[in-house]
């Protein structure tokens, strides 16, 4: 919402500088997002008088012009046809800043074909005081002296305030009521002009009938015969220029200025294009031709005006153009109309139409407002268009004005700790149109035009705003009781260290965006129809993610384009497996480019055994007893079929997977070469140890034995998975194997074809006693049983 | 006895001048092996009249000794020179470059950590909810009625309709919405219903996480972090919120901050404030805290009674606070990070800078970072 400041003043007695308002409606909640004053804005700008003009000897369109200006006889390549000598012009040196253009000119003077040029002569839209930009700003060289300021000679010396209306207080959208803030916050005193109504001269001629009595409650009309349609006067033009509105004609003026300035929009209809009655109802899949230029069709939820020619506009959003007023208009219809907030609005989001009008009846209007309305619109017809005032016709019922509160002002402190005289109390809400009764508790009648005020707590925020938030002191909260508990949670804990491990292991931490391009997302095993946003930011950006991986990999894709390869990222963040809460978990997931990087001491690439330490390490730090893993085979077509595992703990739960990706999945998305990557889910692993009441540690039992090492080679077929040997070598004594290592894999001369051979270390760690050869000699034949129950044979 | 000094002097002589230890070993053999010479004038004692013993025993005893000292020390002096001659062969070029290989970690999980450190120390937990949501959590239990122009504050991002028999079966909250468009949370503020529906007062929590919003500019990400703060009890006023929200800037920039509340509008607070704080910009850099102009870095206000119903709280016995902020913008105004779009890019360059060690833990103890 803009205004200018003497608009402002039309309503506020005040003193204060632009300054002081702007700080006055920020402590009182309106919010200023801009202040512009030409003064500043236009402060270079200075007037000139063309003196002579000739032809440009290589450009038709170009003439040169003699100019006297503030810096002396200058010449002036110009492109304006009403360039001539005679007029006075907004003059910019060299350097000046062109506020409509937003560039700035050269500081030195420059050629235009040939001819040097020495600054500018502005249209009214360079100088944004207008729209006019084929011609030149024309000044009247008699009233204007060379050097006067423009903004004193155009008569722009209004600071103009943008600011923010939240939705629950449409009357800021209208002038007076922002004065009636600033008079309760102390800048000055309201003097808004009482309203006098209007003397009718004759009976209404012109039947309204509501059938849309929930669209459209009330609906007050009159007419005004004779009346003469020009342009507005200069006050006038003035206030709407200011703001940036057009000036159309004294008729359409009226109706924009009391929608600002009152927050009540208004149409005017030319009686003599009306046909019979008008008649308020619901659409009816009927087109018009509306007053924006573009066509809309009513429908049964569309609250319509009609006459017996049928839809003339769509009620409180956009009128028609078959009853539009224009120069030879004599006889209006005026309408006053009150529309339902959540018609409107629905109409409007589904038509896609903006206008004031709608903006102020989507968000409600005063509904006490519309005999005051109609009179205050009548008056300004008759005072700038003439004519004569029918009496006033009311079609429907206008509503009730909002219900009385019971208010108790105790709870002004109890909510806010702000303790204040009830005189004050009494006195802020007074001036913001509130009636006080006191008593014990208080009665408190609410105005029409604050709708929102419905409960004792919207009473204490508008005590509170008034007096100030600066008057609130601040406490701190008291501690809270019980011992310290840890405030993050196990999980966020748990991913804190493993982002840290990876971190550690040379992996950079990401975020990315949560969606992404649904055949993406697809090769992903997501990408399902209900993953589907609506309304993407982005064509490529319209579906949830199922996996962190797809940006991850896009993003690594990116950098190395760009020349910088091996990107090693990881993310923490959610995918998505459903709409529901519980279908979307955690997932902890990273990637490591397998690309040549020239170093002195060779490449060492990362390989599908990398990503499995990756994940092992952040599972580790986790919490896990990475011992009693199984590794597995993921089962997403995304990784790689031979070179990818999985980790799980029993059969259901999965904690990671991990390997190298599908070279179809890393085409899809369009990535170069290899990646090996890794997918962990922090929210699988076991949460039982947290529930332990101590945090001691179990005892620490320390053999006084050295262990003595037994190596084995066993012969296995080539797809059996090493894991498996060391697990069948370990289950032969758990007490007394402390540790199985893999110390060698060979194929090759000596093994047959398709097999392998895998050697072992075998520590055993006796507790009690050294081992004697017979129970080595035992424990051996149990570990070689073991095995061959595993698919190993013992290599002879 | 002159035997005795010339074999020494010729001993002493060769082990001097021996330059590799076999050399040296054949010295010590010839000297004091078992045939040695020294080892066969000892032999020699035996014949010896006790007056000549008592003379010639203790000599070549020294004699003996003496021989052995200078062998071993001649012996260490050639093992140090081989291992010198040995070490000097092995060099490495110590400017060759090497790899530490050390990871980042983003600044946005940095920033929510900070936060999650300060607001601990008065007993706010941290809650996390999920970020697809039904209305009802987003919207309308925050007080924002369907149809209301409050909700174009906040562009929404929509899920396509759930027309699956699934998607219909499931009952929600309420127990009306059966059937409707899922949205992304436009906020964090869900978190706070699904918290009171869920536990009783006292609560003090925040919740983190990523949040929507379908725009795209220089200062607006379509996914985005906010921390929502909620605590309620019997009697918490607006000077607590006042209070908490002081301390919590001043411990998060590390500084004494100076700081505005102005009365501002969100449906799910009343009495509603944006938090502003002082900064002035030095160059391209902005200092937070003081200068002459304000910068709004928070929204927050009192929990709105209907927010409280809608929850099931009786609002005429619990009240307290709320406040919502947005962590992107604080790492960029922290940390001095120019552009929130490069926070989601993953470009390697950006998060090595940006990135924080991975050995960081931030804690009150030793300062945030």
């Amino acid at each position: 919402m803009k205004f200018s400041l003497s608009w402002l003043k039309d309503h506020l007695e005040t003193r204060a500088t632009t300054d002081q308002v702007v700080e006055a409606m920020t402590l009182a909640g309106l919010e200023v997002e801009d202040v512009e004053d030409p003064v500043m804005k236009l402060a270079d700008f200075t007037v000139a008088h063309v003196v002579h003009t000739e032809k440009h000897p290589d450009a038709d369109k170009l003439s040169v012009c003699t100019v006297e200006t503030s810096e002396g006889t200058k010449q002036i390549v110009c492109g304006a046809p009403n360039a001539r000598a005679g007029i006075a012009v907004a003059y910019a040196p060299p350097g000046t800043y062109i506020p409509g253009s937003k560039f700035s000119l050269d500081k030195t003077p420059r050629k235009i074909r040939g001819i040097e040029s020495y600054g500018m002569m502005c249209s009214a839209k360079e100088l944004e005081l207008g729209d006019g930009h084929d011609s030149v700003l024309e000044l009247d060289p008699s009233q204007h002296a060379v050097g006067q300021p423009v903004p004193e000679a155009v008569g722009a010396n209004d600071p103009v305030i943008d600011f923010e209306v939240t939705p629950n207080r449409p009357d800021w959208l209208g002038v007076n009521s922002i004065a009636r803030d600033l008079a309760a916050a102390g800048l000055g005193t309201l003097k808004t002009p009482a309203i006098q109504p209007v003397q009718s001269t004759f009976e209404n001629p012109q039947t309204v009938r509501i059938k849309a009595d929930d669209a459209c409650p009330a609906f007050v009309g009159r007419v005004i015969k004779g009346v003469k349609n020009g342009p507005s006067p200069d006050w006038l033009q003035t206030r709407l220029k200011a703001i940036g509105l057009r000036p159309i004609s004294a008729l359409v003026d009226i109706a924009n200025f009391i929608t600002f300035d009152r927050a009540r929009p208004l149409h005017f209809y030319d009686r003599a294009k009306l046909r019979g009655d008008i008649i308020v109802r619901y659409g009816q899949n009927e087109t018009f031709d509306a007053l924006d230029n573009k066509n809309y069709t009513a429908t049964e939820q569309d609250c319509v005006i009609c006459d017996e020619s049928g839809i003339l506009g769509l009620g409180g959003i956009v009128g028609g153009r078959t009853t539009s007023c224009d120069e030879n208009t004599t006889e209006i219809l005026i309408e006053c109309a009150y529309f339902d907030p959540k018609t409107i609005r629905r109409s409007a989001v589904r038509l896609g139409v903006n206008s004031d009008a709608k903006y102020r009846f989507e968000r409600g209007v005063d509904t006490g407002f519309l005999p005051e309305g109609i009179e205050l619109a009548t008056r300004a017809v008759l005072d700038i268009c003439g004519g004569a005032a029918s009496h006033v016709v009311v079609a429907g019922d206008i509503p009730a004005p909002p219900p009385s509160l019971d208010f108790d002002p105790m709870l002004i402190n109890r909510l806010t700790g702000l303790s204040l005289p009830g005189y004050q109390v009494e006195k802020i809400l007074t001036d913001l149109g509130f009636r006080v009764t006191a008593g014990h508790t208080w009665t408190i009648d609410v105005p029409s035009w604050r709708r929102d005020v419905t409960e004792g707590v919207d009473l204490i925020e508008e005590i509170v705003r008034i007096a100030g938030y600066h008057n609130l002191e601040a406490v701190s909260l008291p501690a809270a009781s019980g011992c310290l508990k840890p405030t993050a949670t196990l999980i966020q804990n748990r991913t804190r260290l493993a982002r840290r491990v990876l971190a550690g292991r040379g992996l950079s931490e990401a975020i990315t965006w949560s969606f992404v391009l649904q055949d993406h997302a697809k090769v992903f095993d997501g990408g399902a129809e209900n993953m589907r946003l609506d309304n993407p930011i982005s064509s490529d950006l319209d579906c949830m993610r199922p996996s962190a991986l797809i940006h991850l990999l896009l993003a690594g894709q990116r950098n190395a384009d760009r020349g910088y390869p091996g990107s090693t990222l990881f993310e923490l963040g959610p995918v998505y497996h459903g709409t529901e809460p519980d279908d979307q978990a955690l997932a902890l997931a990273g990637i490591r480019r397998v690309e040549t990087i020239r170093d002195w001491a060779g490449n060492i690439l990362p390989d599908a055994l990398t990503t499995k330490a990756d994940a092992l390490a952040a599972l580790s730090v986790m919490g896990a007893n990475v011992d009693n893993f199984q590794t597995t085979k993921p089962t997403g077509d995304y990784w790689h079929p031979g070179r990818s595992g999985r980790l799980q703990m029993g059969p259901e739960n999965i904690l990671a997977d991990f390997g190298e990706l599908h070279p179809h999945a890393l085409k899809a998305l369009g990535i170069d070469g290899r990646v090996v990557a890794f997918e962990i889910w922090p929210e699988n692993l076991p949460t039982s140890d947290r529930k332990r009441a101590s945090k001691a540690k179990g005892v620490l039992e320390l053999s006084d034995f050295m262990p003595v090492h037994k190596d084995f080679a066993f012969v296995v077929k080539k797809s059996k998975p090493a894991g498996d040997i060391i697990k069948a070598a370990k289950s032969a004594d758990k007490q007394l194997i402390s540790d199985v290592t893999l110390f060698d894999v060979y194929e090759g001369w000596g093994i047959k074809d398709g097999y392998k051979s895998l050697a072992i270390d075998v520590a055993l760690t006796p507790k009690d006693a050294t081992l004697t050869e017979k129970d080595i000699d035992a424990l051996t034949k149990k570990i070689i049983m073991r095995v061959r129950k595993a698919g190993g044979e013992l290599r002879s | 006895m002159t035997d005795i000094t010339a074999i020494h002097a010729k001993y002493a002589r060769l082990i001097d001048t021996s330059d590799s230890l076999s050399r040296l070993d054949d010295i010590r053999v010839s000297a004091l092996g078992r045939k040695g010479e020294i080892s066969m004038m000892m032999r020699g004692l035996g014949e010896m009249t006790l007056d000549e013993k008592k003379v010639m025993g203790p000599a070549l005893n020294g004699l003996k000794n003496d021989i052995a000292a200078l062998i071993e020390t001649r012996k260490t002096a050639l093992e140090n020179e081989a291992l010198n001659k040995a070490l000097a062969s092995e060099t490495l070029d110590m400017s060759l470059p090497v790899n530490i290989g050390m990871g980042t970690l983003h600044p946005v999980q940095q920033v929510m950590e900070e936060i999650t450190v300060i607001f601990s120390d008065t007993g706010f937990s941290v809650v996390e909810g999920p970020d697809i949501e039904d209305d009802f959590h987003n919207f309308t239990a925050l007080n924002f009625p369907p149809d209301h122009p409050a909700r174009d504050m906040h562009d929404t991002f929509f899920m396509v309709p759930d027309e699956t028999e699934s998607g219909k079966d499931v009952k929600r909250q309420t127990g009306k919405h059966t059937s409707e468009q899922k949205v992304l949370r436009t906020h964090t503020s869900p978190v706070q219903i699904r918290t009171m529906i869920n536990r009783k007062p006292p609560i003090r929590i925040i919740a983190p996480g990523r949040t929507y919003r379908c725009d795209s500019d220089q200062t607006h990400t379509p996914m985005f972090h906010q921390v929502e703060g909620l605590a309620i009890d019997g009697d918490i006023h607006m000077g607590h919120l006042k209070g908490c929200l002081i301390n919590f800037v001043s411990a998060f920039f590390e500084n004494d901050v100076d700081v505005r509340f102005r009365p501002h509008h969100f449906p799910f607070t009343e009495p509603s404030a944006e938090m502003d704080v002082r900064y002035e910009r030095v160059g391209s850099e902005i200092r937070i805290g003081q200068g002459d102009k304000w910068m709004e870095i928070l929204g927050c206000g009192m929990v709105h009674p209907d927010v409280l119903r809608a929850c099931n709280l009786n609002p005429d016995e619990h009240q307290g606070f709320a406040f919502g902020m947005g962590v992107d913008r604080l790492a960029m105004l922290k940390y001095g990070i120019p552009d929130l779009r490069d926070m989601f890019a993953a470009d390697t360059r950006w998060l090595a800078h940006y990135g924080f060690s991975p050995l960081l833990q931030a804690n009150l103890a030793t300062g945030l970072s």
